[in-house]
């Protein structure tokens, strides 16, 4: 592990000290720390401007490994796959602009329609252009043997690094299975054992037909990154790495336990290196990593979007294992085409309702643990293609915890059946149903000649404005919203389309705007246990002018959104969108200003999307439950908690 | 929430010591001429604050001791009597009927009335009783809609009796005898809480301090009696209570039992708050949020004191805990009464003749009901435990 964790201190001196710092100077003491460490390599080596330099620099780096570092230059190898798809990326990249477009044109509440028409459109070429990556590595996978080898004779191989960076990179720009065969001659015994381990542990796991990548990517990618280390390492560090590396190759070939370890967890802290590392070797989806990265947002991965999907989109030949219903949704989370709490959460549990409908148990397994990890590895394919959300979290769980409870007697098409069922009355019960409920209570807060302000595009607020418009209440709505997202205006079409009188304006006239307003309603990602509500950024700001303006706050959550962890600020737990939306206005080619700047090191970008709004702030928190106050969310949190048990 | 009760606080204190007045009256008095059928309809004036004027006009200790006296001759008259079943039996009677006792509270006499339900019902299967049950305790709520308590009180007995596994009983019989059990059991834990109220209480009155009281709240008086009967050596500082002057006559009881006490105005509570320890009042109703609703006023003397850091105590029963949430003042039913100001109101001029205000929960320190002495925000976790 140490050896592993070695290298990787040497990465990137310099963004950590910019975050602090503004002085352009290349660290002093943060280098000197790591050359302690890591003491063979030259101060020159581990200087940042290697990767500005290497090919990675310009976005196209696929590790998301944090920022600028020596090893960006030295992944390189893993660019195969992603070179190979770059022929696909302008066409996709049409397609999200295509889609940035479109919430102004749209009528309909899913903008995901169009735009998933086009990305279908792009996403043929993409496949049919590369045959040959595809096939090169689906024999890869079925050869599973070979990349272990492949692994260790590389490393025993000792070449200057300069060498073997150029080497490693033509061996994964030429296919897999050639770059590994000349090298299998010269294994020695205890590596041979390791490729019969391997190979035997393949053929398990190909029986199994357990939802996990196919050993061929996931040892390719574990001997990349062998590589990546290697050259900063002396040769006899070297050998214990790649007998460390073909050990885990060797457990991980049943894998299951393996893949449910390593799959990223819900908060992977994502500056912890090591931790970063052996999920992206399991990783299948390649994010790009941004560059520059505000310091206290560190951990958390962010990524440059527009260059995975085409990636994505090849490698769907070689993920067999995965449904189809959850790479679709997979790809969708990434493209942005479903958002909002509820509709990733319904989408994600009928994509399992899918995968429970095609399930077969596999010979010689259990249905509970076999489902169970199945089920994980889904996650963790969708925790690449988007972080979860709290509640996708709550339904995860309860999956589970389903699949779990079946009763061992029950035939397979019977438990099948129960577990669609009982999915089908979380989403009823749990989303829809909770939803009517709120409208219900929330109505009632409603009065004759209200200004109700609202905040982004709540789904559930969209219902309650809606209903009490059908019940003739006469309010007017005041819409906020806020850039990038721009996500009011849909509510604003829709709000308009059925006659309700509104205004809008963006955040910045919060202050102004706030004194004609009687309530505000506001919808919520998440609530915690210490009544502090997570939710879209933006809103901790509305929820505080309008608490100085002594307007009362009503947040709008469903109680399966409810999570006992208690969270003090927005920074330990985020996420980070897509900087590029922040530093360009769309359609705007005149704001320009930042053209040019955004690999500088000296400009980071910090484009959150949630925040945490103190419970202060809020006055009354509309469940399904009731309405409560803030402080009584622990209380639903046990009782649901109970009842979810239950269930 | 009822098992988790405090009332064997009561029950020990009991055998220590009796305690002067009872406060269970468990017969009803003769129906008088004078209450006669009020409309079911209470607007614009709201029921329950007549009731309680009129039960503060009469209520002197002279005047409980007679009652008392009074009905202490039929001692066991609830078990013999059971409404004759050839007459419709009607709630709203017979709530009115229980209602007159000045020292039971609204909500209580709602719930005896409710039992009187069941004890009336000629219903043969289970889910019949429920339905009659429900429709009573409907017209109840009904009739005043005004009074929070009455509509906590009727909701909590129909949870209270029916979420029990006397609905499970095979026999029809034994079901309902349980049900009565529960509901008389429920009556009667309503009646002690104030006595456990006042027990819980006594911890936070020290020697030489000074009380801020407002309006007359049966409970407070109930709190401050004890203590005077603890010889706990206490000044009391009484609102005057406009409109109807309810601040004057907590004063003239006080003053019967010899605690020092000063009549102020309304208005001048923050002029005398430096000099007072903690307030203490009542409670019409405690909402969801832990805030409560109470005599107009209220709101003022509990900001008032928050900004002077001053205590603010609530003592409320927890057949009071309602499952309302008012954002604001007005978020609420208004409860009218009305308001003479001793001079002719000039013409074109507008009176403000809402009868009680909402103080939230930020305000408030503690409450003390006969769950035990809670914070604000606990009143939630009970309500939720209870109708979840």
């Amino acid at each position: 592990m140490e050896s592993r964790r070695n290298p990787r201190a040497v990465v990137d001196p310099k963004v950590r000290q910019v975050g602090f710092f503004t002085s352009s100077q290349p660290d002093s003491s943060s280098t000197q720390q790591q050359q302690q460490q890591t003491d063979p390599i030259p101060a020159s080596a581990s200087s940042p401007p290697v990767s500005t330099i290497s090919p990675s620099g310009n976005s196209l780096s696929p590790v998301m490994i944090p920022p600028p570092r020596l090893n960006s230059s030295d992944t390189f190898p893993l660019r195969g796959a992603a070179a190979g798809a770059s022929s696909a990326v302008s066409p996709s990249s049409f397609s999200y602009s295509n889609r940035r477009d479109f919430p102004d044109g749209s009528t309909t509440a899913s903008p995901g329609r169009h735009s998933r028409g086009s990305f279908v459109k792009s996403s043929t070429p993409v496949a049919s252009s590369l045959p040959g990556i595809g096939m090169d590595s689906m024999a890869a996978a079925k050869s599973s043997s070979v990349p272990a080898s492949g692994l260790t004779t590389v490393s025993v191989a000792t070449m200057p690094p300069g060498l073997a960076e150029k080497a490693s990179g033509m061996e994964v720009q030429s296919d897999q299975k050639k770059n590994s065969k000349p090298l299998k001659e010269k294994t020695t015994k205890a590596e041979r054992r390791a490729i019969q381990e391997a190979q035997r542990a393949a053929k398990a796991a190909a029986k199994a037909d357990g939802g996990k990548v196919p050993p061929g990517t996931s040892a390719s990618v574990a001997s990349t990154s062998v590589k990546v280390a290697k050259p900063a390492k002396p040769s006899t560090q070297k050998n214990e790495v790649s007998v460390a590396a073909g050990v885990t190759e060797k457990k991980g070939g049943p894998s299951e336990k393996d893949r449910k370890k390593d799959a990223p967890h819900p908060r992977m802290q994502y500056d912890d290196e090591s931790r970063v590392v052996k999920a992206k070797r399991r990783a299948v989806v390649k994010q790009t990593e941004a560059k520059n990265r505000v310091e206290l947002f560190r951990h958390l991965p962010q990524y440059e979007h527009g260059t995975q999907l085409p990636d994505l989109e090849t490698k769907f030949f070689q993920l067999d294992p995965m449904h189809p219903a959850v790479y679709k949704v997979g790809l969708q989370y990434l493209s942005g085409d479903i958002s909002g709490g509820n509709a990733r959460c319904i989408a994600m549990l009928q994509a399992f309702q899918e995968v429970v409908k095609d399930y077969s148990t596999p010979p010689e397994k259990n249905l509970n643990r076999d489902m169970t990890a199945k089920i994980s590895s889904y996650v963790s394919f969708l925790i690449e293609c988007r972080p979860l959300s709290i509640s996708m979290g709550n339904a995860i769980r309860f999956v589970k915890n389903r699949i779990a409870k079946l009763p061992i007697t029950l035939s397979e098409s019977e438990a099948k059946a129960a577990l669609q069922s009982d999915i089908e009355r979380f989403i009823n019960d749990k989303i829809i149903g909770a939803d009517m409920v709120i409208v219900k209570h929330a109505v009632t807060k409603i009065r004759d000649g209200d200004v109700l302000l609202t905040y982004g595009s709540p789904t559930a607020v969209e219902m309650i404005l809606l209903h009490a418009h059908e019940l003739k209440k006469k309010f007017r709505v005041l819409v906020v919203d806020s850039r990038p997202k721009l996500e009011g205006q849909l509510l604003l079409r829709r709000l308009i389309k059925r006659g309700i009188s509104c205004t809008y304006t963006h955040i910045n006239a919060i202050s102004y705007i706030m004194h004609e307003v009687t309530k505000v309603f506001l919808g919520a990602s998440s609530v915690l246990s210490n009544g502090t509500v997570y939710s879209r950024v933006g809103t901790a700001c509305v929820a505080m002018v309008a608490s100085a303006f002594r307007v009362p706050v009503l947040v709008c959550c469903e109680a399966y959104k409810f999570h006992e962890r208690v969270q003090l600020d927005s920074i330990c737990s985020n996420e980070l969108g897509d900087p590029n939306a922040i530093s360009k206005v769309h359609g705007r080619e005149d704001i320009n200003y930042l053209d040019g700047l955004t690999n500088n090191a000296n400009l980071q970008f910090l484009n959150l999307m949630y925040d945490a709004t103190p419970s202060d702030y809020i006055s009354m928190i509309i469940t399904d439950y009731g309405m409560v106050p803030p402080t009584s969310v622990p209380v639903i949190v046990r009782e649901y908690q109970k009842e979810h048990l239950l269930v | 929430m009822w098992r988790s009760s405090a009332s064997f606080i009561l029950d020990k204190h009991l055998n220590n010591k009796p305690i002067s007045i009872t406060h269970s009256i468990d017969s009803p008095p003769p129906p008088s001429a004078s209450m006669a059928d009020e409309n079911p309809n209470p607007n614009p004036i709201s029921a329950y604050y007549e009731t309680r004027a009129a039960h503060h006009g009469i209520v002197t200790s002279e005047w409980l001791e007679q009652a008392q006296a009074a009905v202490q001759r039929y001692p066991d008259r609830e078990n013999s009597v059971s409404p004759v079943s050839g007459s419709p039996f009607s709630v709203i009677e017979e709530f009115n009927s229980w209602r007159q006792q000045p020292d039971l509270a609204e909500a209580v006499a709602a719930i005896r009335a409710l039992a009187a339900v069941i004890r009336a019902s000629e219903a043969t299967t289970m889910m019949e009783l429920e339905i009659e049950l429900k429709k009573a305790s409907d017209t109840l709520k009904a009739w005043d809609t005004t009074s929070i308590s009455l509509t906590a009180g009727c909701d909590l007995f129909m949870r209270y009796v029916t979420r029990t596994s006397a609905l499970e009983f095979e026999d029809f019989n034994s079901a309902k005898s349980r049900v009565l059990g529960r509901a008389e059991k429920f009556g009667e834990i309503s009646c002690k809480a104030r006595r456990v109220i006042a027990i819980l209480s006594q911890d936070f009155i020290f020697d030489g301090c000074t009380i801020l009281v407002h309006g007359f709240s049966r409970v407070v008086f109930e709190i401050l009696k004890t203590s005077a009967q603890n010889k706990k050596l206490f000044r009391v500082l009484c609102t005057e209570g406009r409109p109807d002057k309810t601040g004057v006559l907590l004063a003239k009881e006080l003053a019967k039992l010899d605690i020092p006490v000063k009549l102020l105005i309304d208005s001048a509570v923050a002029y005398s708050m430096d000099e007072v320890d903690m307030v203490f009042v009542g409670a019409d109703g405690v909402v969801e949020s832990g805030g409560i609703i109470n005599m107009m006023g209220t709101y003022q003397i509990a900001l008032v004191a928050h900004s002077m850091n001053k205590p603010v105590y609530v003592a409320a029963e927890s057949y009071k805990f309602a499952r309302l949430y008012p954002l604001d003042q007005k978020d609420l039913e208004p409860a009218l009464r009305p308001n003479d100001f001793n001079v002719p109101v000039p013409p074109k001029v507008e009176v403000e003749r809402s009868a009680r205000d909402y103080t939230p929960p930020q305000y408030l320190t503690l409450l003390f009901t006969d769950l035990g002495v809670l914070t604000p925000s606990v009143v939630s976790d009970e309500l939720i435990q209870l109708y979840l």
